[in-house]
C-alpha cells in the first residue's frame, strides 16, 4: 500500500509547488474575493434586517459562512484546470499513459493539488483579514468569529478534508469529460452555476425555501461548502457531525466510481483515436 | 527470441470529413461523413536485444503511429506485438515501467519544475530504489553535462538543453529499450552531435536497444547498423544502411549559376550518368551519379562550355530519397 501511495504523493506535491508560484494570481484572487465577500454580506444583512420571522441561521453564523466561503472558494470545483485543458487540446494528455500508474489515480493526484493550492494561497490571508483585521477597524460585527467549539473545529477540519476529496472527484469528472468535448468552456459554465448555487456559495442553503430543502439536503454539492461551514459555526450540532461526514464520503466514493467508469471509456477512445 | 516482435500490425483511424464553407459546416452538424485513414497497413519486423535501428519515412508515413503502439499508448486495429513477452497496450503499466520514450516534439518533463525536481518526481513515479536512482542520475547528469541546468525550470531551457534533459529523464529507471521519436529535430549541430554520441554509447556500453525515428540521414549514418524505411503504412526496406544506399539512386545534384539566362540556356549536360534536372533562368540543376562520373570530370566539362559564377553540390534530402523509393516500390507492385 505504501509503495502505491508514493508516486501519488509526489505528483500532488510537485503540482502543488508549481501552483504556489503564481503569486500575482493569488493576490488578484484575494482582492476579488474580498470585494465579493463584502457585497454578499451587505445583501444578506439587508435580508436579515427585513426578515420578520426567525431564520434557520443567525447573522453571526451567516457572516462566518460567507467569509469561509470566500476563503475557500478555490477549493470548490467550479472550474477545470487550464493546464489539463491545454493538454487535452494538443493531445499530450495521451502521454500520461506512458507512466506506470493507474491513470485515474494519477489524475486524481494532479487534480487534488490543483484544488488545494489556491485556497492555501488565498485562504490564509482571507481568514487573517476577516478574523483579526476587521475587529481592529471597528467592524467587529462583520468579522469571522472563532469556531463554535473545539469539537466544531475538529469536525470542520475533518469535513474540509473529505470536502477536498469530493471537490477533486467532481473536478476530475469535468476533466474526463474534456476527452469528449475538448474545449471545456461549456463545462466551466455549467460547473460554475451548479457548484456556486448548490454548495451554498450564493445563498446559504438553509435560507432557501422550505420546499427545496429535501432536495438540497441530498445533493452532493452541499458537502463542498454548506456542511463544513455550518459545522464550524455550530449551526450543525456536534452530534450530527459524524453522519454529515459520512454523507460527504458516500458521495465522494460514488463520484469516484462514476469517474473511473467514464475514464475507462475515455481511454478506449484515446487509445483508438490517438489522443 | 527477439526483444520486439511485430506481426501484421495495422492501424486505421476514422476521421470526420468536413465539407468546405459555411454550408458545409452546417451540414456537418447533422450528417458527418467519416473517412478511413490507413496509417499502418500490416507491418512485420523483429528487433533483437541490443540493436540500434533507424526508422525513417516521410511525414505521415506511420512512424509515430508505430512508436505509439509499441509504447502502449495507442491500440492497433489488427496484428500482434510482443515486447519482452508483453503486449504493450494490454499490459500497459508493466510494459511502460520497462521502456524509455523520448518525443523530440514535446517534452515529458514538468514544464514549471526545475529539472532536478522532475527527476525526483520520476524516481517516485517509477518507484526507483534510492541507490539505483542516485547512481543512474549522477551518471546521466555527468554524461549529458546537465549540472548547470538542474535548478532551471524546464520552460526556460533551450531546445538542445531540454532534449538532453528529456533523454536523461527517460533513462533514470534503467530501461532496456528506448524509443526515440525525432530526438534531433530542430537542434543545432553541436547538440545533435552530443545526442548522437550519447545514444551510441548507451547502445554500445549498456546494450540498450534503440528504435530511432528521424528525418536526418546523418543520424542514421552515424548511429544505425540497420534501417527500416516506411512509406504509406508499409515497410519498404529493412536492412543495412549500405543496402539502403544501394537501393535508392546514388545521385547528387550540381547547381550551377551563370551570369545570364542565355549562357545557362547553352549548357549541354547529357551523357553517361548525367541528367539535366531543371533550367531556371540563369540557374541549371544537373543530377549525376558520382560512381559513374566523378564530380571533377563533370565540372571540368562544364567549364569547357562557359564560365559559371558559382556552383555547388547538393545531397538529395531523405524525404526525396524515400519518396523516390516509395514511387519505385509502388510501380513495381503493379
Amino acid at each position: 500500500m505504501k509503495a502505491d501511495i508514493r508516486p501519488l504523493v509526489a505528483v500532488v506535491s510537485a503540482r502543488y509547488r508549481t501552483l504556489l508560484q503564481y503569486r500575482a494570481a493569488a493576490f488578484a484572487g484575494f482582492a476579488t474575493q474580498l470585494f465579493w465577500g463584502a457585497i454578499r454580506l451587505m445583501i444578506l444583512a439587508a435580508f436579515f434586517a427585513a426578515a420578520t420571522e426567525p431564520q434557520p441561521m443567525n447573522l453571526t453564523q451567516v457572516v462566518a459562512y460567507v467569509w469561509l466561503g470566500q476563503a475557500l472558494l478555490g477549493m470548490l470545483p467550479w472550474n477545470v484546470d487550464a493546464d489539463f485543458r491545454a493538454q487535452v487540446r494538443d493531445g499530450t494528455v495521451a502521454y500520461d499513459l506512458l507512466r506506470p500508474l493507474d491513470l485515474y489515480s494519477y489524475w486524481f493526484g494532479r487534480t487534488l493539488a490543483f484544488r488545494v493550492a489556491a485556497p492555501t494561497l488565498r485562504g490564509i490571508p482571507m481568514v487573517l483579514f476577516s478574523m483579526a483585521l476587521l475587529p481592529l477597524v471597528g467592524l467587529g460585527d462583520w468579522a469571522l468569529t472563532p469556531p463554535a467549539s473545539a469539537v466544531a473545529f475538529a469536525g470542520f477540519v475533518a469535513a474540509l478534508v473529505v470536502a477536498a476529496m469530493l471537490a477533486t472527484a467532481v473536478t476530475l469528472l469535468a476533466h474526463i469529460s474534456l476527452l469528449w468535448t475538448i474545449s471545456g468552456i461549456g463545462m466551466d459554465r455549467i460547473l460554475t452555476v451548479l457548484v456556486t448555487i448548490f454548495s451554498g456559495l450564493v445563498v446559504p442553503l438553509p435560507l432557501f425555501p422550505d420546499w427545496l430543502q429535501p432536495f438540497l439536503n441530498w445533493q452532493p454539492f452541499r458537502g463542498l461548502a454548506d456542511v463544513p461551514y455550518r459545522i464550524y459555526s455550530g449551526n450543525i450540532p456536534p452530534a450530527e457531525i459524524a453522519a454529515e461526514l459520512f454523507f460527504i464520503l458516500v458521495w465522494t466514493v460514488a463520484l469516484v466510481v462514476m469517474g473511473r467508469l467514464i475514464l475507462l471509456r475515455g481511454v478506449r477512445r484515446m487509445v483508438v483515436q490517438g489522443g | 527470441m527477439p526483444q520486439i516482435e511485430v506481426r501484421g500490425l495495422a492501424k486505421t483511424f476514422r476521421v470526420a470529413e468536413r465539407l468546405p464553407g459555411l454550408a458545409g459546416a452546417f451540414r456537418g452538424l447533422f450528417h458527418r461523413r467519416m473517412r478511413d485513414v490507413h496509417a499502418l497497413g500490416g507491418i512485420d519486423f523483429d528487433i533483437e536485444r541490443g540493436e540500434l535501428v533507424g526508422y525513417i519515412g516521410p511525414n505521415g508515413a506511420g512512424k509515430s503511429t508505430t512508436i505509439k503502439i509499441l509504447a502502449g499508448i495507442l491500440n492497433p486495429t489488427a496484428g500482434t506485438c510482443r515486447v519482452d513477452g508483453l503486449t504493450p497496450w494490454r499490459d500497459r503499466r508493466r510494459h511502460v515501467a520497462r521502456i524509455g520514450v523520448v518525443f523530440g516534439q514535446r517534452t515529458q518533463l514538468w514544464w514549471d519544475l526545475p529539472v532536478i525536481e522532475s527527476f525526483d518526481l520520476l524516481r517516485d513515479i517509477y518507484r526507483i530504489p534510492s541507490e539505483a536512482y542516485r547512481d543512474n542520475r549522477d551518471r546521466l547528469i555527468a554524461l549529458m553535462d546537465l549540472e548547470p541546468l538542474l535548478d532551471v525550470p524546464v520552460r526556460q531551457l533551450s531546445l538542445g538543453q531540454r532534449m538532453r534533459s528529456d533523454l536523461a529523464a527517460a533513462l533514470l529507471h534503467g530501461p532496456s529499450l528506448l524509443f526515440l521519436d525525432e530526438p534531433t529535430i530542430g537542434l543545432d549541430a553541436v547538440s545533435k552531435l552530443a545526442i548522437r554520441d550519447f545514444v551510441r554509447e548507451l547502445n554500445r556500453d549498456r546494450q540498450v536497444t534503440v528504435l530511432l525515428t528521424t528525418h536526418d540521414m546523418d543520424d542514421i549514418e552515424a548511429l544505425c547498423q540497420r534501417v527500416m524505411v516506411i512509406g504509406n503504412g508499409r515497410i519498404l526496406v529493412d536492412g543495412s544502411v549500405a543496402a539502403l544506399r544501394r537501393r535508392v539512386r546514388n545521385e547528387r545534384v550540381l547547381v550551377v549559376d551563370y551570369d545570364s539566362a542565355g549562357e545557362a540556356g547553352r549548357v549541354d549536360a547529357e551523357g553517361e550518368g548525367v541528367r539535366l534536372v531543371e533550367r531556371d533562368a540563369s540557374r541549371v540543376r544537373i543530377a549525376f551519379d558520382p560512381d559513374r562520373i566523378p564530380a571533377a570530370t563533370l565540372i571540368g566539362a562544364l567549364l569547357a562550355q562557359g564560365t559559371p559564377h558559382d556552383l555547388f553540390i547538393e545531397h538529395p534530402p531523405i524525404e526525396q530519397t524515400v519518396a523516390e523509393l516509395y514511387a519505385e516500390h509502388d510501380m513495381r507492385e503493379r
